[in-house]
């Protein structure tokens, strides 16, 4: 199988489905001719011309609010942020309006369109470049919520994700973008269903639900509990946070009885919370030891790589707290 | 410092040399950005207070407003009677406790929307604040429904979900209220983004207030519309104060129109309350967008004669002001115009009792609409 980056796999996505669809079209900082910041966007706009890349000024409420319109009447904006912390910035257009929009015209309008761009530590962009920005974005009803680990499942996700009629964030993750994954070939109809967790490592022992780049630490953790320790963890990888696919994890403590969430964003109201509340409500018959969350530590995010690898919830704190929790 | 509103002023009066900070749009320089037909406009500006001064009903400040067919005027006038009647209505229902939260009435705004609905398309856009009823019914929507969706009733358009802050009817081209100040703007590039990407010829007019030209959104998006010489129009209803705050207060400039012509835009300073006026301001800003010349900034002058909202106290001007502004309020202004064409009185009589008649049917058809069904709130979060 062909492999591809994680970005070229967007790329490619956003390509194919630009040629597919002319009402969908690119708006954001850099995006068209230096090809976004991190390169995502490269080479659409010598394809599709300035008016389906838009360089815009650093006006985040202006373009985001401008997407908007611009959905009311069916085209189809791909809103990159540059990073997703700038979600802040267009905080009022992102919740107040877009999420609410067809509910508050009682669905005389809908919005079909994405937001998206890579948010996560692990680059030493520190407090304000660095942020996970999926459980802000969950708290508000109307926007879906995605965000994939691979190459493979990110072009499928972008590729449903763009055609799905209602706003949907797309959350990328800079320490996935250079990473390398198989592929599908391009311009194929390869579309995976915003909605659908998978199982990416089976296990007997425990199950960690985790997303996006903190899989890829999960991966790592579980071979060296494998390894050293002998205890085999499952691992689903949510890919979609709203709407989130408590079935297939669920299916999975089934079997362990024992259910870990991990992710990057903070431990406090994070996806962990969420997920263990709802496994306590949902299916608590299914535990067989008390359910557990990591997230990120409780302060802002340090630039120094020392301090940063000490606050962010990687491999060395989901080996410990899995081994805490095979102790229960 | 000497502020305008404290002092009362008469509009029209050049004599403001006292008062610092103050600029005179005559006197001003925009060289290097505007094309002919600015400085055009600004050269025939006179200078006009945005504080309480009194605007003159007659002045078509800055631009020449050719007179409308008088059948044509009769028909605005039947728009904005229906307006300010629906507005009466609300109030009224509002006392009596039919209807939650913040409601905004537009009384004494009426030409703003009746001039500008009659000066664009079907298939042109518009959003506007949530002070919005006047638009609504200007856009086309019918009045029953639209109290219905005051009162939250089934039969209104967002079938009670959005209220009186966030009226909305695509098929009128009405894409939404909005209950944030300013956040409209933005909504009304993107739909004239979306009309320029398609080689659509559809214009997109947003309207807003004095109080919203200070959001960070509305200069973003001056900036952007200008720079891609977007097919809008920005409409100001500067009613002089932002909520319960005169704008003198909190402004640091005098007069809001000259302040866009920084971005590279066109702009002018009109009566609001002369619906011949606003229908010619857009009528030219229209053309200006459709001929892909970019957007323009209009700010009319205008007054709202309620609070700013049901209920609002109004301790921050005087009745006086009020009265004063009454001579000069848009039902005024066109009945005075009707009857300079020679309407008769009782043509005029004729159109207040059936509008008066048909809102009562409306009112009645509101409140006779019944409950959304509760599983409705749960529907239209996603499509």
């Amino acid at each position: 199988m062909r492999r591809t980056t994680y970005i070229q796999a967007i790329n490619e996505a956003l390509r194919e489905e630009m040629r597919r669809d002319e009402n969908v079209f690119l708006i954001g900082e850099d995006v068209g001719h230096y090809g976004g910041l991190f390169r995502v966007t490269r080479n659409l706009l010598d394809e599709f011309g300035e008016k389906r890349v838009l360089d815009t000024p650093i006006s985040e409420q202006a373009f985001v609010g401008m997407a908007l319109g611009a959905a009311m009447v069916g085209m189809r904006p791909i809103v990159e942020l540059m990073y997703m912390d700038f979600t802040l910035v267009a905080a009022d257009q992102i919740f107040n309006q877009i999420a609410k929009y067809a509910y508050m015209t009682g669905g005389l309008l809908n919005i079909p369109l994405v937001i998206r761009g890579q948010q996560g530590g692990g680059k030493r962009y520190g407090s304000q470049h660095s942020q996970s920005v999926e459980s802000l974005y969950a708290h508000f009803p109307g926007i879906k919520v995605v965000a994939p680990a691979t190459p493979y499942d990110a072009k499928g996700l972008l590729k449903s994700v763009i055609r799905d009629d209602n706003p949907v964030a797309f959350l990328e993750h800079k320490m996935l973008y250079f990473t390398r994954g198989d592929a599908p070939p391009p311009d194929e109809e390869h579309l995976i269903p915003i909605g659908k967790a998978e199982v990416k490592r089976e296990g007997s022992d425990l199950t960690i639900a985790t997303f996006s780049y903190c899989l890829l630490q999960a991966l790592e953790g579980a071979a060296t509990l494998h390894e050293k320790y002998g205890i085999d963890c499952e691992i689903v990888d949510l890919r979609t946070i709203e709407p989130l696919d408590t079935e297939t994890i669920w299916e999975s403590v089934a079997k362990t009885g024992r259910l870990l969430a991990v992710h990057e964003s903070y431990a406090m109201c994070g996806i962990g919370a969420e997920l263990v509340a709802r496994a306590y409500e949902e299916v608590p018959h299914l535990l067989r030891a008390p359910a557990r969350r990591v997230g990120m530590a409780p302060v802002s995010i340090p630039v120094s790589r020392a301090l940063e690898e000490e606050v962010l919830p990687w491999k060395e704190e989901i080996i410990a707290t899995v081994l805490e929790m095979e102790r229960e | 410092m000497t502020q305008r509103g404290e002092t009362q002023s008469k509009a029209k009066s050049t004599d403001d040399s006292a008062a610092p900070g103050f600029s005179q749009p005559g006197a001003n320089d925009v060289s290097g950005v505007q094309d002919d037909w600015v400085a055009q406009t600004l050269k025939t500006s006179p200078a006009i207070s945005i504080t309480t001064d009194i605007l003159p009903s007659d002045s078509a400040m800055g631009i020449e407003a050719p007179p409308l067919p008088t059948e044509q005027l009769l028909e605005m006038y039947r728009g904005a009677l229906t307006i300010r009647l629906m507005e009466e209505s609300l109030l009224a229902a509002a006392e009596e406790g039919k209807i939650g939260g913040a409601m905004h009435t537009a009384i004494g705004h009426e030409a703003n929307a009746i001039g500008a609905a009659f000066a664009l398309r079907p298939g042109d856009y518009i959003t506007c604040t949530y002070r919005g009823h006047h638009h609504g019914l200007a856009w086309g929507m019918d009045p029953g429904r639209a109290i219905a969706e005051v009162m939250g009733r089934a039969d209104g358009f967002a079938k009670g979900k959005g209220g009186s802050m966030h009226f909305v009817s695509p098929e009128h081209g009405l894409m939404g209220a909005n209950g944030i100040v300013g956040a409209q703007a933005p909504h009304a590039a993107g739909l004239a983004l979306a009309s320029w990407l398609r080689g659509e010829d559809r214009v997109a007019i947003t309207f807003f207030g004095d109080g919203a030209f200070y959001q960070g959104v509305m200069h973003e998006t001056f900036n952007i519309a200008a720079k891609w010489k977007l097919p809008l129009i920005f409409y100001c209803e500067n009613n002089r104060y932002s909520e319960m705050t005169p704008i003198w207060r909190t402004s640091s400039i005098d007069d809001i129109y000259l302040f866009p012509r920084s971005y590279g835009m066109a702009s002018m300073q009109i009566d609001g309350n002369d619906v011949e006026v606003v229908h010619a301001a857009v009528s030219q800003a229209a053309a200006r967008a459709r001929a892909g010349e970019g957007p323009t900034f209009i700010e009319g002058i205008t007054y709202r004669l309620a609070g700013h909202m049901a209920g609002d106290l109004e301790t921050y001007r005087p009745q006086a002001e009020i009265e004063m502004q009454k001579a000069y309020e848009p039902l005024t202004v066109l009945r005075q115009k009707l009857r300079a064409r020679g309407v008769e009185e009782t043509q005029i009589a004729a159109i207040n009792e059936e509008v008066d008649e048909s809102m009562d049917e409306a009112v009645a058809f509101a409140e006779g609409s019944p409950w959304p069904d509760p599983a409705e709130a749960y529907r239209d979060v996603y499509t």
